[in-house]
């Protein structure tokens, strides 16, 4: 294991991120729209129910899902290194599959934290406010892991696919459901029992439920399942992914 | 001394055999033409040399290692110019090279230096820090090729280098390359569909077809054989005229909708 080798490969993710100042700019698209209009649009709702203050309870959802996005992406963008050549020289590197998967994830768990921390920013502008200074932290580290856990994801399913033809498979069927059956829009009490047993299986739940805890100060599966969840997700997907990133053939 | 031996070489995928039980050995120092038809096999073929892909029989020894026991040796004693665009257009070319000197962990001191070397040679040391996005076709096969050699490899594999490239281009590239071979002794291995190239450069040429060698010597020894005046005439005697189909693979679909794209 070669530090030097992770780093650039994790330099190089960094790099990307920073020169497209334009998919910066659209990714954050998304995540704004859906908390104007969803927060802005059932909070009445949400506050006539007795559930408090609705922006409170979907930001953390929002910047969950800004994670998810940002991550998978970075993890598929292996299909777009695979096109333009790119990966053949780092395949017939003298380095391992292992270190090039470890520095390709770093670098795409760090663009998503960061993609999730500007969300969380701009969320203080709409008025959410955090509860605690000192659970802020581990908000942060919960982003962390969650974007470690879905580049993972990427990453599996990048080195799966040929092309690009199955994307929209894989975004409508997995990647979709993930964030809708998650709580990240709706609270989890009283779910029919289909969705319930969907969303204790989905990564993303404790994830967000994590970062509601550290951001909100609620938690519906409490913070210690979340963590431990959390963190088996990691690493089944990371041994997941590096397994099948090893068996790509260039 | 032989530094590749190739023998019993086979892949197939499925029912298809692209590369036919072939066998042959490149002496060090040498030029070596691999030619053949479009799908002749010539890529799979080098694929498999540079630890790409697992044969499916038979043996290769590339400078006494065997790639596929020890793939990290064997990787380290070749540079490669892949028949397909392989530098990331988002880097500038500096940082293409400095990521390649990482990977094979070329020690800081020595990168810094090769790469303003190489850099000069290849005539792209005052563009270093732009984009490879705004190189063109020819500049991004001269930055491959820097590349290739910046960990001072044996053996520099070259697919169709100068597919594509205009004859000024070409020219300089391969009076590079001659160089190279001869200051250095780095054994060249490439691939061209140009057999004027072959003809002048070579000094041994194999032929591959429908995946099996159907000719072996020095680009004269090939000539007097069909009694042809040229390699081209030769090639074609030994290969037929008739055009070859070659399948597009996924990745071709996908760069030719991404070309469309960006139209």
């Amino acid at each position: 294991m070669t530090l030097s080798v992770i780093y650039i490969l994790w330099l190089r993710q960094i790099k990307r991120y920073f020169r497209s100042k334009a998919r910066i700019v659209g990714s954050l698209g998304q995540p704004l729209l859906f908390l104007l209009a969803f927060g802005f649009g059932f909070g009445p709702i949400f506050q006539k129910a007795g559930q408090g203050n609705y922006i409170q309870f979907l930001t953390p959802g929002i910047i969950a899902m800004s994670i998810l996005f940002t991550a998978v992406f970075s993890g598929i963008e292996i299909i777009w290194d695979r096109q333009f050549g790119f990966l053949k020289e780092t395949l017939v590197a003298p380095v391992s599959r292992l270190e090039i998967m470890l520095g390709r994830t770093l670098g795409g768990a760090t663009v998503a934290t960061l993609q999730g921390v500007i969300v969380f920013v701009l969320s203080l502008f709409v008025g959410f406010h955090i509860y605690s200074l000192i659970a802020l932290p581990f908000a942060f580290i919960f982003m962390f892991f969650m974007a470690l856990l879905f580049t993972a994801l990427g990453t599996a399913i990048a080195s799966v696919l040929k092309d690009m033809q199955g994307f929209q498979l894989i975004m409508n069927f997995l990647i979709m459901p993930i964030f809708f059956l998650s709580g990240a829009l709706f609270p989890l009490d009283g779910l029919p029992k289909v969705i319930e047993v969907i969303v204790r299986c989905n990564p993303l739940s404790y994830g967000i439920d994590a970062l509601r805890a550290a951001l909100s100060g609620v938690a519906h599966f409490g913070l210690l399942n979340d963590s431990i969840f959390l963190f088996v997700g990691v690493v089944v997907l990371l041994f997941a992914g590096s397994f099948l990133f090893s068996k790509i053939e260039a | 001394m032989n530094i590749i031996e190739v023998k019993n070489l086979t892949k197939r995928f499925g029912d298809f055999v692209a590369v036919d039980n072939i066998s042959f050995t490149v002496e060090k120092g040498e030029v070596f033409a691999f030619l053949g038809p479009n799908g002749a096999g010539k890529t799979t073929s080098i694929r498999m040399m540079t630890t790409l892909l697992a044969p499916s029989e038979g043996e290769i020894i590339l400078n006494g290692i065997n790639p596929q026991k020890d793939q990290a040796a064997a990787r380290k004693s070749f540079g490669i110019v892949f028949q397909d665009p392989s530098v990331d257009e988002e880097l500038t070319a500096y940082e293409n090279m400095e990521f390649h000197g990482v990977l094979y962990k070329v020690p800081k001191e020595v990168r810094r230096k090769r790469i303003e070397e190489l850099l000069k040679i290849v005539e792209l040391w005052d563009r270093k820090n732009h984009l490879v996005k705004t190189f063109s076709g020819g500049m991004r096969r001269r930055l491959e090729i820097a590349r290739g050699l910046l960990h001072h490899p044996k053996i520099l594999f070259l697919d169709e280098p100068t597919l594509g490239l205009d004859p000024q281009t070409r020219n300089h590239i391969w009076s590079y390359i001659m160089n190279l071979n001869n200051v250095e002794q780095i054994t060249i291995f490439f691939t061209t569909h140009y057999m004027g190239e072959a003809q002048d450069i070579a000094s041994k040429v194999v032929i591959i077809d429908r995946g099996k060698i159907v000719a072996t010597g020095t680009p004269s020894e090939l000539m007097k054989k069909t009694s042809a005046d040229s390699l081209e005439k030769a090639f074609l005697a030994l290969t037929g005229a008739t055009i070859r189909e070659e399948e597009a693979s996924p990745v071709d679909h996908l760069r030719m909708g991404r070309k469309m794209y960006h139209r």
